[in-house]
């Protein structure tokens, strides 16, 4: 490629995504979908911007999917890999197995001959590792259960389309090409020529030496290359790292994706890890945003416009297909109350790898020019679509069945005259409820997760799961019968919602709230609620004691500071709270907020004088005054 | 009239069965101010400039609290230690408290009779009270012959009725003056005088 083309291309790629990328996030989106709207912008269809060649650059920026598996798998220690077996092999298993027959049935049904029905049900039947992870970890979910069921299923597919790529010239030799399959396969992967003992002892050999180095050798190297304390050749170092796997991982046929995977389970334990995190981390992230791209980019407008109906009906048969499969199986695995429909949403498109198992099939002669070209547009638009369908799920979906769930709760909960309600049983919750119930108050939970109430009803807690911002929840819970309601609810403006509604209609009910920072705090002052906790503060304060007492204070004198800190801290949020009630400029942008914070915070602590408050055992003024005294004094004045 | 500011102890005053009736029996009363030490400073983190500025606005500063090991709760102690400060309360800059009174008021378990030296705990209470009344002569005060509510324990309802009437003539009478100074110095214990 031409200097200059290249870095044309380069800026059109880069330009789309940091045009559209922050409008879509500022209106509440996904950035996956703004990657791949920014791919259409500048594909052949709106602006041509970018030619048909844009799957080049989509090839080259799989590898953001490779460095993705492998920052995952640095933060997945090998102990949970292995509580995850069941899931991956279960789950995944049954996935690929059954959506696999089921495509491939309907095939039949439209006159596809048997092996190309296998073939497109082979095909779609991966889900999309690039655009389903990286959502997960947008939004924080890979730790929920629909999270970790997809990333388990994702991880079998990936582990799948190893065997998929060894099956798909023995499908295409039903054609009647021995030949050429067998010289393409052997193209794709020497290995395959040799006989299978020697395939799983070239296999085992690489994945034990992965390890082992990964174990053993990594250490040492990282060591030596970062005490040259040059950043630049520790990233390098990094990267050699992750291509070198994912070489050697191409030479025996594996997965790339899925040898980097294992590599970063390996180093998870490391002391680099984070180092390599961080390193790898921008790396990745451009390539999936440019991956997205060139996704968004290829999707050909035109066939669509020639033969939309077929399409569309296709799309919408496999997505629906997809989803249904799914959301059994989930169920099955015990996904309940949402989760269920998360993980179906979740998965339901297509994979990036389809467009190599199109293509390698298209070259094995499996699929003719028409069929490759339809399915390439299929894949492509339901991951365009993806994005759409998560956003239809959170909007639509999980609200109906939230108030279904609640309804049957209800159905089986009389009302509770509990003296305490809690909302929100996350980590802050959760103390408060334990030390309300070592002291023998009766207490009623109200939280939207599921997964916490299930365990925590055994516990003798009263539970009731729902959106505390709907009136008849809280009511249900016993509002009427209760002294004091705790706010530990981690979302912010419902928590105030609830203050409302509590202060307006149940006055005697006494409300303790969390607040997430000092105008959070003030929000709840200006309602009337004055028994607030800003939530990180004490554990702060007190671990700013412990590092007192690590800098030579006694634990009494830190012990003393940090009360004198916290009751200071009261009179600067007094101090804050009257000015925040003069200003009339109450709006202030949620990414200012913090600074604007601290500033505040600052400005008003060097105004302060934090008054000695341990004058009194300070004795030096008393030997002043004795010396200078020469005994004078009556009796007992020395030391007091 | 004199205005009274009873500095008040008890670390369990749900378990008490005298101090809270005491004390509940002052509320509403013109010149008579109750600080709680242990619900003010459940965390022993005295506020010393506003205790300095109550004892400034007060005449009369009564110490109550239940007779512990011969001496007060903890937290007494602590406001001795740290609101009665040197330049404050004492030394050559220290002369804010002088001039006015103090009047210990504590509860014991025992009764009358082995507070002497022939009895189970060998000393009197003005022996046992020796400190408080020294504190207050250094910082200039008058300290006025202690009252005691003796057998806290086995105090019945119509005793604890009695006690409180007589607590409150006790704290209006002194805010009132209605005792000449001959009249107060010469007894050994508040009790006398109103006996």
């Amino acid at each position: 490629m031409h200097y200059q083309d290249f870095f044309f291309q380069a800026f059109i790629f880069l330009g789309a995504a940091v045009v559209t990328v922050p409008i879509i996030k500022k209106l509440g989106l996904g950035s996956v979908l703004g990657y791949l709207l920014a791919g259409v912008i500048i594909g052949p269809s709106v602006l041509g911007l970018v030619g048909y060649d844009a799957d080049k650059v989509m090839h080259f920026a799989e590898f953001g999917v490779v460095l993705m598996l492998f920052v995952i798998g640095l933060e997945l220690q090998p102990s949970l890999l292995w509580k995850m077996r069941r899931s991956i092999f279960g789950l995944g298993g049954l996935q690929v197995l059954i959506t696999t027959i089921v495509i491939a049935g309907l095939a039949l049904l439209f006159d596809f001959k048997i092996n190309r029905a296998i073939a497109i049900g082979l095909i779609l039947a991966l889900s999309s590792t690039a655009i389903v992870l990286q959502t997960l970890t947008e939004k924080g979910m890979l730790q929920n259960p629909a999270g970790r069921s997809a990333f388990s299923v994702l991880l079998f597919q990936d582990i799948a389309v190893i065997p998929i790529l060894a099956i798909i010239p023995v499908l295409a030799a039903m054609n009647g090409n021995i030949n050429l399959a067998d010289s393409e396969l052997n193209q794709l992967t020497p290995m395959a020529a040799l006989p299978a003992w020697m395939q799983l002892l070239v296999l085992v050999g690489v994945i034990s030496l992965i390890v082992f180095v990964g174990r053993f050798v990594a250490r040492h190297l990282f060591r030596l290359v970062a005490e040259t304390g040059m950043h630049e050749v520790f990233t390098a170092m990094a990267l050699l790292l992750v291509i070198g796997i994912a070489l050697a991982m191409s030479k025996i046929g594996l997965s790339p994706a899925l040898g980097t995977f294992l590599a970063g389970v390996v180093l998870a334990d490391n002391e680099y890890r984070h180092e390599l995190e961080s390193t790898i981390n921008p790396f990745k992230g451009l390539l999936l945003g440019l991956f997205f791209i060139s996704v968004g980019a290829s999707i050909n407008f035109m066939l669509l416009i020639e033969e939309p109906l077929i399409i569309v009906g296709f799309l919408g048969l496999m997505i629906i297909v997809k989803f249904i499969i799914l959301i059994i199986l989930g169920r099955f695995f015990r996904l309940r109350k949402g989760y269920d429909f998360l993980f179906a949403f979740l998965l339901a498109q297509s994979s990036e790898f389809a467009f190599v198992l199109i293509s390698f099939s298209q070259q094995n002669k499996l699929l003719d020019d028409r069929t490759s070209g339809l399915l390439l547009l299929m894949v492509a638009l339901s991951m365009a679509i993806s994005p759409l369908l998560l956003i239809f799920n959170e909007k639509a979906i999980s609200p109906i069945l939230t108030r279904r769930q609640n309804k049957i709760e209800y159905d089986d909960m009389e009302t509770s005259d509990n003296p305490v309600i809690i909302a929100g049983f996350g980590r802050f919750g959760l103390v408060i409820g334990r030390l309300l119930l070592a002291n023998k108050y009766k207490v009623t939970i109200i939280d939207h997760n599921p997964a916490n109430i299930e365990v925590l009803r055994k516990f003798g807690f009263k539970l009731y799961y729902g959106d505390v911002t709907r009136p008849q929840v809280i009511e249900q819970a016993g509002i009427k019968h209760a002294k004091i309601v705790i706010l530990s609810m981690a979302e912010y403006d419902e928590a105030l919602k609830v203050a409302d509604f509590i202060k307006k209609n149940y006055p005697q009910v006494k409300i303790l709230a969390r607040a997430k920072d000092i105008y959070h705090a003030f929000e709840f002052f200006k309602r009337n609620v004055n028994t607030v906790q800003q939530e990180v503060f004490d554990s702060a304060a007190e671990l700013g004691e412990k590092a007192l007492i690590h800098l030579g204070f006694s634990k009494y004198e830190a012990y003393r500071s940090i009360r004198t800190f916290k009751h200071h801290e009261k009179e600067v949020l007094l101090d804050l709270y009257a000015l925040w009630k003069e200003d009339d400029n109450k709006f202030i942008q949620e990414a200012r907020r913090f600074s604007e914070q601290l500033s505040e915070i600052m400005q008003t602590e060097k105004d302060y004088l934090i008054h000695e408050p341990d004058y009194a055992w300070n004795i030096s003024a008393i030997s002043d005054e004795t010396e200078s005294q020469n005994n004078e004094q009556k009796d007992g004045s020395k030391h007091k | 009239m004199k205005k009274i500011l009873v500095i008040f102890a008890h670390p369990a005053i749900q378990k008490s069965k005298i101090h809270k009736r005491l004390t509940d029996s002052l509320k509403n009363l013109h010149g008579i101010t109750v600080n709680d030490l242990y619900e003010n400073y459940p965390d022993f983190y005295i506020d010393i400039v506003a205790e300095q500025q109550l004892l400034i606005e007060h005449d009369i500063i009564v110490w109550q609290h239940p007779f512990y090991w011969y001496s007060s709760p903890a937290i007494l102690k602590e406001w001795f230690d740290l609101v009665l400060q040197h330049g404050f309360a004492y030394g050559l800059k220290g002369h804010n408290l002088e001039g006015k009174q103090v009047l210990s008021i504590i509860s014991t378990g025992g009764n009358k009779e082995v507070y002497c030296k022939e009895g189970r705990n060998h000393f009197t209470i003005n022996e046992f009270l020796v400190p408080f009344k020294q504190s207050a002569i250094l910082c200039g005060m008058e300290y006025l012959p202690p009252y005691v509510i003796y057998g806290s324990h086995t105090l019945n309802n119509p005793d604890i009725e009695k006690q409180t009437t007589k607590y409150k003539k006790l704290l209006t009478g002194l805010r009132d003056g209605n005792w000449g100074s001959d009249q107060i110095e010469s007894a050994q214990y508040f009790n006398d005088i109103l006996e």
